[in-house]
């Protein structure tokens, strides 16, 4: 075995599929931090994640979106299929609208959530966690549809923060102060298009961009130039983690297992078990899961969602929530400390029986310092959350910079 | 005013006609409705040239349940025969025919194959038995904690048990292998094994090196429980006993309305609550039985977009694929076949001169392409029954594999006539003088049966009976016991269990099953 040294090691091809603006982030990237989202490499960490937090709730944050997983889904039927696909209504969401859903299997069972945008006439875009085109699909059968995964094909960046809008106008993007919270316009950008959706995981103010790969460079050189004024930074998962936590949005695979990815009889949840009830919509014409979800509003849930507001400032992650009893009635799925909220919060499952808005329960939180581990039950109020909810993430216009 | 029905039978072939019987006599106000003008189904007859008529679809009887015959009294009702018990021949060139007769014993090969054949036949008659058992009752579901379920598993368990040690592991063994392997290690006669293997792929999808082709043999045989000692000749072609059943039908009750085609099972808040015809008119009921085939059913009727992912999959898995036509001939007087005396012409006729042949016949069709030689099963029912052709006339009918419903080259007048000729020369190699008598003729591809009979693919079984799509598994997980996933709706044709060919027990099974659970079930 030959020596291989760090430099070797570092020049290495990645396994990791390369975004289209890797050249941009790498070189910002000081700590060589990366994740693997969906077989793509992108930033964990650039360079400080509480400062990269903070760029989204004081300045304007950038992240590379690209790996999110998108389907093109267009034809005559495309409104009808995705209608079956989902549990909301689909009808609803009018071109030039974004729409949040959660897809179910026949049992009624959390396949992915995700966002629909309604591009344009019988065209639209599906985003999703789960790589799920064997189901979109199967479940094409009988619709005239044309379902392609895009997700190569499309570059995106998330720029969120109080200044996010502000950046944009910088950059020439006219008019996008009356972009609506969950609307999508485009834009002429250097000779193709731009598109730009008021959407995010942050809870912010913010915008995500969308352009083919070829112009995903100059799009990054632009926005940050314009941006810099406006203390424009890039920030990785870690504080996108935070930030989404404090917002009260839950993630597929840590807060629910989608139901493709179930190898345990009954870890998956129904979306009313995840806290997601208001998606479902039975005054729509038939969807996937519809029976097994009218039967499970009828007779009961077995699990409940909850938010918790702990007290004290230690992270409950990994936790069993009690009951005042002492009887462990479910666990904590994510959990963190929110900087700006100044509050310790939890996403946790419990059984259906407990949990009702206002109830105290229990947290059993074990903590370490230099080895020595401690236990604390920690008061937990379940909440209606969630933690921050800045009124500048719906007012249009934002207030400019 | 809209009238309101208890069930409205979607088709009125033979099992829903059966089912209809059972449902009016258990007091249930039943409607009937078929999109042809003749009841029946499959079970037809058809004037396919002035004057000469043939058993259109099904050509023989041999495995019609004798409980629903005494049950709905169809000997009273108009069913007769016009001959039973006939023997099957194998016809070889040379004449050496071999024949299994009527009396379960074979004729034409050594008395070490005929000693072979009646251990043989004892064997698979034990194993019929025993999946009589089976077909007689709703399937059983495995999970599910049923005691209706659970003691029908054990009654079939028990039954296995019984069979003694040597047949129980032979089952076991033969249950999954093909017919090819079989007739292998059983027999001598190329023929013989030939003859016998053929059974096993009739109106299927397979050739005999097709594994659960002994299913299929045992399938084709349960007529050797129910009183049938082969092939059967119902007088006037098998359109009586549809014209049977729906006179046994109306006189329990049910009201029939023939050539009324649905065009839509409607749902009310995801339950079925009725139908819409062709016409526009809408007739409700509390619950809808469909003797349509599942692909018809779920996919046309119900519609692909009021079901789940999950469901719309299953349906299109089931596998449909069929390649038995029918030829039909009008002929001028007897044809002469070499080495057969009259009085044996009338019986069946199987062109099928070995394993290897049938086989080869199939890869044809494997690959989109009908059989460059094809073999067959032929019956001159006029031999018997004077009345289906003019004075002195005959008619021949025949089933032809193989050739598939999806022809690569496309079923075209051309195509057809290729296919028709071949088959027609096949005849003629062992019946010399056929082709001066043949007055007309006409060849029903199975993509002709699909749109004369209403079937997906023209599949006489709506579906194929092998190991996969039989019992709790018909037509597929999820559609079991004559329910379905849309509430309010049931199957109770040949593509539910225990399957097809004229026995009726998916009708009256479904009926068993809809009148034990209740009124709105």
């Amino acid at each position: 075995m030959s020596e291989v040294s760090v430099q070797q090691a570092n020049d290495r091809e990645t396994m990791l599929i390369h975004t289209p603006f890797h050249s941009r982030s790498s070189a910002l990237n000081k700590l060589n931090s990366w994740e693997n989202w969906k077989g793509f490499m992108v930033a964990h960490e650039y360079d400080d994640y509480e400062l990269e937090y903070f760029a989204i709730r004081s300045q304007t944050g950038v992240m590379d979106l690209t790996p999110m997983t998108k389907y093109r889904i267009t034809g005559p039927d495309a409104e009808a299929y995705l209608n079956r696909l989902v549990t909301r209504d689909v009808t609803k969401i009018k071109v030039g609208r974004v729409g949040y859903t959660v897809w179910c299997n026949s049992d009624g069972q959390v396949m992915d959530d995700g966002t629909i945008f309604h591009l344009a006439e019988d065209e639209y875009r599906l985003c999703s966690y789960t790589h799920c085109i064997d189901w979109l699909m199967w479940s094409a059968e009988g619709f005239d549809v044309e379902i392609v995964d895009e997700t190569k094909q499309v570059a995106a960046l998330a720029v969120q923060g109080p200044t996010s809008c502000s950046c944009l106008m910088a950059m020439g993007l006219e008019g996008i102060e009356n972009l609506k919270p969950f609307g999508l316009t485009t834009f002429p950008f250097e000779g193709g298009e731009l598109m730009v959706s008021r959407t995010g995981f942050t809870g912010d103010l913010g915008y995500e961009l969308w352009v083919e790969p070829a112009l995903a460079e100059a799009l990054w050189d632009q926005l940050f130039a314009a941006g810099k004024q406006y203390l424009i930074r890039p920030f990785g998962l870690y504080a996108l983690d935070m930030a989404r936590k404090e917002a009260g949005f839950i993630q597929a695979a840590v807060d629910f297992v989608p139901a493709e990815d179930q190898v345990r009889v009954g870890r998956t949840r129904s979306p009313f078990e995840i806290g997601l009830g208001w998606l479902v919509d039975f005054n729509k014409p038939f969807f996937n899961g519809r029976k097994a979800l009218l039967k499970e509003k009828e007779n009961g849930s077995r699990y409940r969602f909850v938010m918790l507001d702990i007290e004290g400032n230690k992270p409950a992650n990994n936790s069993f929530i009690l009951n005042k009893k002492g009887k462990v009635i479910g666990t904590v799925t994510s959990a963190g400390w929110c900087p700006s909220a100044k509050a310790n919060v939890a996403f946790g499952q419990v059984d259906a029986k407990y949990g009702e808005i206002g109830e105290e329960l229990i947290t059993e939180i074990y903590y370490e310092r230099e080895l020595h581990w401690t236990k604390v039950l920690a008061k937990s109020v379940v909440v209606k959350g969630p933690m921050y909810d800045p009124p500048r993430r719906r007012a249009t216009p934002p207030a400019p910079f | 005013m809209t009238k309101s029905y208890d069930v409205v039978m979607v088709g009125g072939g033979h099992n829903g006609l059966i089912c209809a019987t059972y449902l009016a006599k258990a007091g249930r106000r039943v409607l009937v409705l078929e999109a042809n003008e003749q009841l029946g189904g499959g079970a037809a007859t058809r004037e396919f040239h002035p004057g000469f008529s043939v058993s259109a679809c099904a050509q023989w009887m041999y495995s019609l349940n004798p409980t629903i015959a005494k049950d709905l009294n169809l000997a009273s009702h108009g069913l007769q025969y016009a001959a039973k018990n006939l023997h099957s021949i194998a016809l070889a060139k040379d004449a050496k025919h071999v024949t299994i007769t009527g009396e379960g014993g074979v004729e034409g090969v050594s008395a070490q194959d005929k000693a072979a054949y009646r251990e043989f036949r004892r064997k698979m008659g034990k194993f019929s038995k025993l999946l009589d058992k089976l077909f007689t009752v709703r399937p059983p579901k495995v999970i599910e904690n049923n005691w209706t379920d659970r003691i029908n598993l054990l009654k079939i368990g028990l039954g296995v048990k019984l069979l003694g040690k040597a047949d129980m592991y032979e089952l076991l063994r033969l249950g999954l292998i093909n017919m090819f392997d079989v007739m292998e290690e059983t027999f001598d006669d190329e023929l013989l094994k030939s003859l016998i293997s053929f059974d096993g792929v009739l109106g299927a999808h397979m050739g005999p090196r097709s594994p659960g082709t002994v299913y299929g043999y045992l399938y084709r045989h349960m007529g050797d429980v129910y009183g049938f000692n082969g092939p059967a000749l119902v007088k006037g072609g098998m359109g009586s006993v549809g014209v049977a059943l729906a006179n046994a039908a109306t006189a329990a009750g049910v009201e029939i309305r023939s050539a009324a085609r649905v065009k839509s099972i409607d749902l009310t808040a995801e339950r079925a609550s009725g139908v819409t015809l062709e016409n526009g008119e809408s007739i409700s009921a509390t619950l809808v039985v469909s003797n349509a085939d599942p692909k018809t059913t779920f996919n046309n009727l119900v519609g692909r977009r009021n079901l789940e992912t999950n469901t719309v999959r299953r349906v299109k898995n089931f596998r449909t694929k069929a390649s038995a036509a029918k030829l039909h001939l009008a002929l001028d007087g007897l044809p002469e076949f070499t080495g057969l005396s009259a009085g044996q012409v009338g019986n069946r006729l199987v062109i099928a001169p070995d394993m290897h042949h049938i086989e080869r016949a199939f890869n044809c069709a494997k690959y989109g392409e009908f059989s460059t030689a094809p073999v067959l099963d032929i019956s001159i029912a006029t031999v018997h029954d004077k009345g289906l052709a003019p004075e002195g006339k005959h008619v021949l009918s025949a089933i032809v594999q193989f050739a598939p419903g999806q022809l690569k080259a496309g079923w075209t007048e051309a195509t057809k006539n290729a296919f028709k000729e071949l088959a027609i020369n096949t005849i003629a190699d062992y019946a010399p003088g056929i082709k001066e008598l043949i007055i007309a003729s006409e060849l029903l591809t199975p993509a002709d049966l699909e749109g004369e009979y209403n079937m997906t693919d023209g599949h006489w079984h709506h579906g194929d009976i092998s190991l996969d799509q039989v019992v709790m598994m018909r037509p597929f997980p999820g559609s079991e016991q004559y329910g379905t996933p849309v509430d309010g709706l049931y199957l109770c044709g040949a593509g539910a269990h225990p399957g097809g060919n004229v026995m009726g027990l998916a009708g009256k099974n479904a009926a068993n099953e809809i009148i034990k659970r209740g009124g709105s079930a």
